[in-house]
């Protein structure tokens, strides 16, 4: 355990002093983080999975807090959460169908009006749990027939841990072993997926860039890159126009990169991009994170780019590992989920003392220095998000949230709190 | 049609004029002036090329007295090309009416043919050939034939839908034929037939038969020529060679004609009439960019990484022509110590913006005018006009003109044009003097003072300004508004790589004015706060386009995007009657290896040993255009107008404009 606690806080510092760089990065060790936690986690004999639950979420809770700013780490917080109940309830269907096939020979979990009576709550959950896990659409039977409220199953975790005390002799040792040997397995699957997301991305390359193409990016992106080289490998040969993404230049780092791999690269400036944009045939970004709502939290200087494209009819391409994607909605996101660097990186420390007086006045300072470092891009003018799983239209992000989340773990904090 | 009909009348009387006095004075330097300047707004010599009626007068003046012929087509404003150019055009005009008139009129095809030729893309062709008409013959040629004759020309092009194919003929041919014209001198019964041998290949057999006979009249050569033309129609190279061949045979005037030529080539960027400005020099096209560089001052060294979209735009090494100028200095006879102080200080970026380069430019033009005494058996406004077309091509070289100093230098050109001959020289000297003095109070001093009034008129209190880069104007207009006492905030967005935004902020700041500083890239960040939007503009184009400094348009789409107004201001002298719609076909390039460097970045510097590299190339662009739906307003020296009156203001007061 306090091995534990010193790895999260060696995390929390990492977090908190802005060391982690890139959403990727941040994901795959929060998701490493909570690995260690889960498989360091005392389980107890009932409702284990409740207290896997309640120690992520309180870790998570303090990732989160540490900078709130990168998304990613809620989203793995999350997606461990979703993992935890996932396979808890995949487990207890699994007990449920067994016992079911013990107590009544051949019933169906389909069947649940022959169940309900002899095993009220179980049967319940188990249906619940099939749908559920499954994620498949109810069947026409069961629309049909009025359908059990799977709303209404309470906290499937806990009861499932109680019917599971009530049941007879199902080993527990082994249930427990279980459960966190699969949730860890999931995370570690989980990983994987982080990992791998550029792949899966690059894949579909070919699909969308053709000969001769004019592309335009802003900024740096790992999985831009990758994007890009592999059409290059395909043989595809098109030219990039790389904004050189002020005042960070992560363009110039993009720009090399490419340029080792063999593409023709132009470097513009930040404001070349309107002029730019009308010879450019599509837009391909990387982002920091895609909200519920189809909109995107990007480099500072996406938004120009998105209007440009927009009123030039250029296609706006996102790009976007599915561990960016945040399943809550903006609220003033250009303001709130935005982070002011330094100001240092616009103007020299003391540039401006000679001129500036500071004797007079009403106090206030006379000159400020705005650094931002994202940008909002709103749904309407993103024409396209390329995920792991293909390609996807704003409008539809809010559904594959429900692929990845559930519903009870969108607010992590104040459910905390609220326990607190 | 209307540009045809147009130019034909003109040119024959330009032609006149301008022929004879021109060849001779200053042959070397005259070349020098109008086709080297690529820059794109003032492309060639800058009062030639737009400014038609500016241009135009002097060499009148002269082609009347001698000629003695009757000008009335004077009056007309019609677009006037470079005078060098122009005297080509009219030569061929001339050669053409007096030769073919005849059969001609009565055929109509190929005369109309080889006008929309020489108007079109020919100007080589045409430099080639009136280089001969200028001897005696064609002044003699035009009082007669010329008059009567060229309106049943235009007549007859218009009547005619078939010459519209010809152009396209042609202006692949020009190309290829462009690159030899340099090395030949053109008899001129050749030149006419070139182009319509070209241009045949869709009506061919009767056309050429046709042509083919009028041909025969004048030489046998000539009408083997047009009869063979059909049949290479793919082959423009062959047509190349005949040309060649036979400018040899004729070859004894070429050299005294050859210092005359390359001033016609020149003056051949610009057939185009006042409604469609000169066409700029355009660096894809290789055989123009030596001859340019064979006439250059400056030795610039062409960047060798070169964006693909921006061929057709100059672009140089940074650095190395500074001291080749230096060395050169001593063998620049002609060039006037002011003109080349000015000059330096383009090169080296010591001197920046519309109005300060305005300004330094024709207070060197004046200091020049002071220094200038005619030289015998020349007359001044020839001679002064020829020596500042040279100076303007320096100029060119050192860095593109603007627009507005293309306006000015016009309404230069114009007044010099103007000058009664009755005047003393000294006389003339000191009028031009008090011209420029008033243009720079007029147009730029006084219009300045007019538009910070409208502008801050409209600046309220609690106001957020935003502006961008630095504009002087836009600067007046803040810091007269602080004056007043009025209570609001100014961002000032900067970008890469000039930022030119923090001397802005210095001086905002030091007067005192509550400033915040960002990026562009920042800009949709700042703009929920804004209120209104004050731009600067290097140009307002008459399709309402402003073209500015690179990034403007990012400003305005944002704020658009945000619905904030978006006020330009602009001084009037800037409007021009181009017309734009992206930032692409002109615009200027910086240097490139600005965009690599950060300065007082440490931490950045990946590009520092990339830039060798093939695939990797660096763009400095350094104006964009801004589409006329993003401008809410211009504010102008004639007041305060939506962008969709540009052109009435061009049109309306280019005249006033000129004349002052």
């Amino acid at each position: 355990m306090p091995d534990v606690q010193a790895l999260v806080n060696d995390f929390l510092n990492k977090l908190k002093k802005r060391k982690i760089e890139g959403s990727q990065a941040t994901a795959k060790q929060t998701a490493e983080l909570l690995r260690s936690v889960i498989s360091q986690q005392r389980v107890p004999y009932t409702n284990q999975a409740g207290a896997l639950i309640d120690s992520v979420r309180a870790i998570g809770e303090q990732l989160i807090a540490a900078n709130p700013i990168e998304l990613a780490v809620g989203n793995i917080v999350r997606r461990v959460l979703h993992i935890i109940r996932e396979e808890d309830l995949s487990l207890t269907t699994a007990a449920v169908t067994e016992l079911n096939l013990s107590t009544i020979s051949d019933d169906d979990d389909d069947d649940g009006g022959g169940n309900q009576d002899d095993h009220p709550v179980l049967s319940a959950a188990a249906v619940a749990a099939a749908a559920r896990s499954s994620l498949r659409p109810p069947s026409l039977q069961m629309l049909l027939e009025g359908a059990p409220e799977f709303v209404a199953v309470p906290r499937s975790s806990s009861s499932g841990g109680d019917s599971e005390g009530k049941s007879k002799s199902m080993d527990r040792n082994s249930r427990t072993r279980k459960l966190k040997h699969d949730v860890i397995e999931a995370v570690n699957e989980l990983i994987q997926d982080i990992t791998t997301c550029h792949e899966l991305i690059a894949e579909q390359a070919v699909e969308h860039i053709h000969q001769n193409e004019v592309i335009l990016t802003l900024g740096s992106s790992k999985t831009v890159l990758e994007f890009l080289c592999a059409a290059k490998e395909k043989k595809r040969s098109f030219r990039v126009f790389v904004a050189e993404g002020a005042p960070r230049y992560q363009g110039h780092l993009l720009a090399k990169e490419l340029a080792a791999r063999g593409l023709q690269t132009t470097v513009i400036t930040d404001s070349a991009v309107f002029a730019m944009i009308s010879r450019v045939n599509m837009v391909i970004v990387g982002s920091h994170a895609v909200m519920a709502n189809g909109g995107v939290i990007a480099p500072v200087g996406m938004n120009m780019v998105a209007l440009a494209a927009q009123k030039h009819a250029v296609p706006f391409v996102v790009l976007a590992g599915i561990h960016k994607l945040c399943p809550l909605y903006p609220h003033n996101p250009e303001v709130l989920l935005n982070e002011l660097r330094s100001p240092s990186e616009l103007l020299d420390f003391g540039e401006f003392s000679d001129c500036l007086d500071f004797g007079s006045g009403d106090g206030s300072p006379l000159l400020h220095v705005v650094n931002p470092t994202f940008d909002y891009v709103p749904p309407k003018v993103v024409s396209l998000f390329i995920t792991d799983t293909g390609g996807h239209n704003p409008s539809y992000m809010y559904r594959l949230i429900a692929d990845y989340y559930s519903a009870d773990d969108l607010v992590v904090q104040r459910r905390h709190s609220a326990v607190n | 049609m209307d540009a045809r009909r147009g130019s034909l009348p003109v040119p024959r009387v330009r032609q006149v004029g301008f022929f004879t006095p021109n060849a001779q004075p200053a042959p070397t330097r005259s070349q020098s002036g109008p086709p080297d300047s690529s820059s794109p707004p003032l492309s060639d010599s800058p009062a030639s090329n737009s400014l038609s009626p500016v241009m135009i007068p002097p060499p009148r003046h002269h082609s009347d007295n001698l000629a003695a012929a009757p000008r009335p087509t004077s009056p007309l404003p019609v677009p006037e090309p470079s005078p060098f150019r122009r005297r080509g055009a009219d030569n061929n005009n001339a050669l053409l009416v007096g030769s073919y008139n005849p059969a001609e009129t009565l055929l109509a095809m190929s005369p109309s043919s080889s006008h929309v030729g020489d108007g079109e893309s020919e100007e080589t062709m045409s430099g080639g050939w009136f280089r001969r008409s200028n001897s005696g013959k064609l002044a003699s040629s035009l009082p007669s034939g010329t008059f009567d004759f060229s309106p049943v020309q235009s007549t007859a092009e218009a009547l005619k839908p078939n010459k519209v194919q010809n152009p396209v003929g042609i202006s692949v041919l020009n190309n290829t034929i462009l690159a030899e014209v340099s090395a030949r001198p053109a008899p001129k019964e050749q030149q006419p037939e070139a182009p319509s041998s070209s241009k045949q290949p869709k009506p061919k057999l009767t056309k050429a038969e046709r042509r083919a006979l009028q041909e025969s009249q004048r030489a046998a050569k000539a009408a083997a020529k047009a009869v063979a033309a059909p049949e290479e129609v793919a082959t423009i190279k062959s047509v190349k060679q005949h040309q060649t061949q036979k400018k040899d045979a004729p070859q004894v005037a070429v050299s005294v004609a050859a210092s005359e030529r390359k001033g016609g080539d020149k003056s051949q960027e610009k057939e185009r009439r006042k409604d469609a400005p000169a066409p700029r020099m355009q660096f894809d096209d290789k055989s123009r960019v030596e001859k340019a560089k064979r006439r250059s001052v400056v030795d610039q060294t062409e960047a060798k990484k070169r964006v693909e979209l921006f061929r057709h735009l100059p672009q140089y090494e940074h650095g190395t022509q500074l001291a080749d100028l230096e060395s050169k200095f001593l063998q620049l006879d002609p060039m006037h110590p002011a003109i080349y102080k000015v000059g330096l200080q383009y090169l080296a970026g010591d001197i920046s913006g519309g109005n300060a380069r305005c300004i330094a430019m024709l207070q060197a033009f004046q200091q020049v005018v002071k220094d200038y005494s005619t030289p015998p058996e020349k007359t001044l406004p020839r001679d002064l006009t020829a020596k500042i077309s040279s100076y303007v091509s320096f100029f060119t070289q050192c860095r593109p003109l603007s627009m507005s100093m293309g306006n000015a230098i016009r309404f230069l050109k114009n007044r010099i044009a103007k000058l009664s001959p009755s005047l003393s020289e000294s006389e003339s000297k000191s009028s031009i003097c008090t011209d420029i003095d008033r243009f720079i109070n007029e147009k730029i001093v006084l219009a300045d003072r007019v538009i910070v009034q409208h502008a801050s008129s409209k600046v309220k209190d609690g106001d957020v300004l935003l502006v961008y880069g630095s504009s002087c104007v836009v600067e007046m207009v803040l810091l007269h508004s602080h004056e007043l006492g009025k209570q609001f905030r100014v961002i000032v967005v900067d970008s890469r790589p000039k930022l030119e935004g923090k001397a802005l902020l210095r001086r905002l700041v030091a007067k005192g004015v509550h400033c915040t500083y960002t990026h562009i890239n920042a800009v949709s960040y700042v703009m929920h706060e804004v209120t209104k939007v004050f731009l600067g503009a290097s140009s307002v184009l008459s399709n309402g386009t402003v073209y500015s400094r690179v990034g403007t348009a990012c400003v305005a789409m944002v704020a658009h995007a945000f619905r904030v107004p978006v006020i330009i201001c602009c001084e009037a002298y800037k409007f021009h009657e181009r017309v734009q719609l992206d930032s692409i076909c002109s615009n200027e390039l910086g240097d490139p290896d600005a965009i690599g460097k950060v300065p007082g970045r440490m931490d950045v510097n990946y590009l520092n040993d990339v830039s060798n590299s093939g695939n990797l190339q660096l763009l400095n662009l350094m104006y964009d255009a801004t589409p006329a739906d993003y401008v809410s307003m211009i504010v102008t020296d004639y007041g305060m107008i939506p962008p969709t009156s540009v052109p009435v203001i061009v049109r309306e007061y280019r005249r006033d404009h000129l004349l002052i």
